[in-house]
């Protein structure tokens, strides 16, 4: 039945080639037609690479059978997988994206050799004591002093931002960043947020005000699933 | 049954000694059945603040060690018979107690006694663990420095950690002037830091020196602020509600008066 089906169908756009894949059949069955397909069009050597999207639609593909097809497509060096998209997502995958983008409130002062360590975004109601230190994979939100050590998107994400109602830290550390308070006596600010400007390539703090268009995008849930 | 509550501070020299001792007396004086416990084992001072040094037979860890019933190695205090000192040994380390024979001990203490105030090493290794394990509440000593104040924080964040009641605070060794300075942190600042309740403020007087040189708590002294301040506290652990005065209020009605008619500068 499926030898009159067409399982691959392949669509050429401007960025380069299509692949879409049937994602009722076995996915030996694609590697065989498309195997096919592949040796059938040989074309002549000196063209250029040509990028391929696979669209899997509701197929999951294990990381295994990715490297085959990945393989397989551009084993002659004419093609080269640019991506490969699924509709599909392993829950797993899914929960950590979730926890990812989650924001978590907790409800406790963070003390002189505490840490604080999270995923996603922190909502963090109290305060974070000098010697004390609170680290999350995204921003940092602090209804109380920051007088301790702030630490936003660990993982290496830049656009994250730590803000508190009384900021008085003594390091504010964004991705690869770190930033320190000056060795004379300052006085704190309120209401104010951490963030790297990328112009003087360094962590400034500034007014929460400017966050609504500096980061746009700080209520999407998509951003950083999008960034990875 | 009684209740132990433990003296620590973290930092070492800010006066959990002195004011293990001045708690103790005042809770006594108020006929309160109280047993001070050193648990600084290898450097012990609270029998010599209590002036009760040459008194000392057995220690705690002959009672440990099961040389002796803990009854005999409590020594009674030589001004009334509300007080009780168990010793530290000053020969062993550290590692001579367990937090279990620190628990069974106080819970034995507890039968006999209104309160037992725990005298807790510097430090938060082994020692401090020791010291904490029997306890019911904790009271913080803190001094208006910064170190001391960072310290504070650390150990509350351990307390925190334990079975008890959030800790108290107290506040010893003020300045008044360098407050007013602003050379030293003021009380509304490390209260705010610390965000636990303040049960006290001691101001820094040489007379508590002078006191402990002599072996006889300044509580016992009723002319002098100090001995006020710490009176305050054992009846905030009472459960009185007595306010916290202002520094100058602290002084007391008397030295007012005495202010007044120009008898004191």
């Amino acid at each position: 039945m499926q030898e009159n089906k067409q399982l691959i169908t392949i669509k050429g756009t401007r960025d380069g080639l299509t692949l879409f894949i049937d994602d009722s059949c076995s996915f030996e069955d694609v590697f065989i037609e498309l195997n096919g397909k592949l040796t059938e069009n040989h074309s002549k050597k000196d063209e250029p690479t040509v990028h391929v999207t696979v669209k899997l639609g509701n197929r999951y593909l294990t990381a295994e059978q990715a490297a085959r097809l990945r393989e397989l497509i551009g084993k002659e060096n004419r093609f080269r997988v640019q991506s490969i998209e699924s509709n599909v997502v392993p829950r797993d995958k899914a929960l950590s994206w979730m926890e990812d983008s989650e924001v978590k409130p907790i409800n406790r002062i963070i003390r002189s050799g505490q840490v604080l360590d999270v995923k996603g975004d922190l909502l963090l109601i109290g305060d974070v004591n000098p010697g004390g230190k609170v680290v999350s994979t995204g921003n940092i939100y602090i209804m109380g002093s920051l007088r301790g050590i702030a630490h936003a998107g660990v993982n290496g994400d830049r656009d994250a931002v730590i803000a508190a109602s009384y900021m008085k830290p003594s390091q504010l550390r964004i991705a690869d960043y770190i930033s320190r308070a000056p060795d004379y006596e300052s006085d704190g600010v309120y209401m104010e947020c951490g963030l790297i400007d990328e112009k003087q390539d360094k962590i400034v703090i500034d007014r929460l005000q400017v966050l609504s268009h500096k980061r746009k995008d700080l209520n999407g849930f998509e951003r950083r699933i999008n960034n990875g | 049954m009684g209740e132990a509550i433990v003296i620590t501070s973290g930092k070492g020299g800010v006066g959990k000694t002195t004011t293990t001792a001045n708690i103790g007396t005042a809770l006594a004086l108020m006929e309160k059945k109280v047993c001070l416990i050193d648990t600084d084992i290898g450097l012990r001072n609270l029998d010599v603040v209590m002036g009760l040094e040459n008194r000392i037979i057995y220690d705690i860890i002959d009672v440990i060690e099961g040389r002796c019933k803990l009854k005999q190695a409590l020594i009674k205090d030589k001004r009334f018979d509300y007080l009780s000192l168990l010793p530290a040994a000053q020969t062993s380390d550290k590692s001579a107690s367990t937090i279990e024979s620190m628990k069974k001990i106080i819970t034995e203490l507890k039968q006999e006694f209104d309160y037992i105030i725990i005298d807790c090493p510097a430090g938060i290794e082994q020692g401090f663990q020791n010291a904490v394990a029997g306890a019911d509440k904790a009271i913080v000593v803190t001094t208006p420095e910064k170190s001391s104040v960072r310290d504070a924080d650390r150990i509350i964040g351990l307390l925190e950690k334990k079975d008890m009641d959030p800790p108290s605070l107290i506040i010893n060794r003020i300045r008044n002037h360098m407050m007013k300075n602003g050379d030293m942190l003021d009380i509304d600042e490390i209260v705010h830091i610390l965000s636990i309740d303040l049960i006290g403020i001691v101001i820094d007087d040489d007379e508590v020196i002078k006191a402990s040189n002599n072996g006889e708590p300044i509580a016992l002294n009723p002319n002098t602020r100090v001995s006020i301040s710490y009176r305050n506290i054992a009846r905030r652990i009472l459960g009185e509600t007595v306010p916290l005065q202002s520094l100058e209020d602290e002084k007391g009605m008397f030295y007012k008066v005495k202010k007044f008619f120009g008898m004191r500068s």
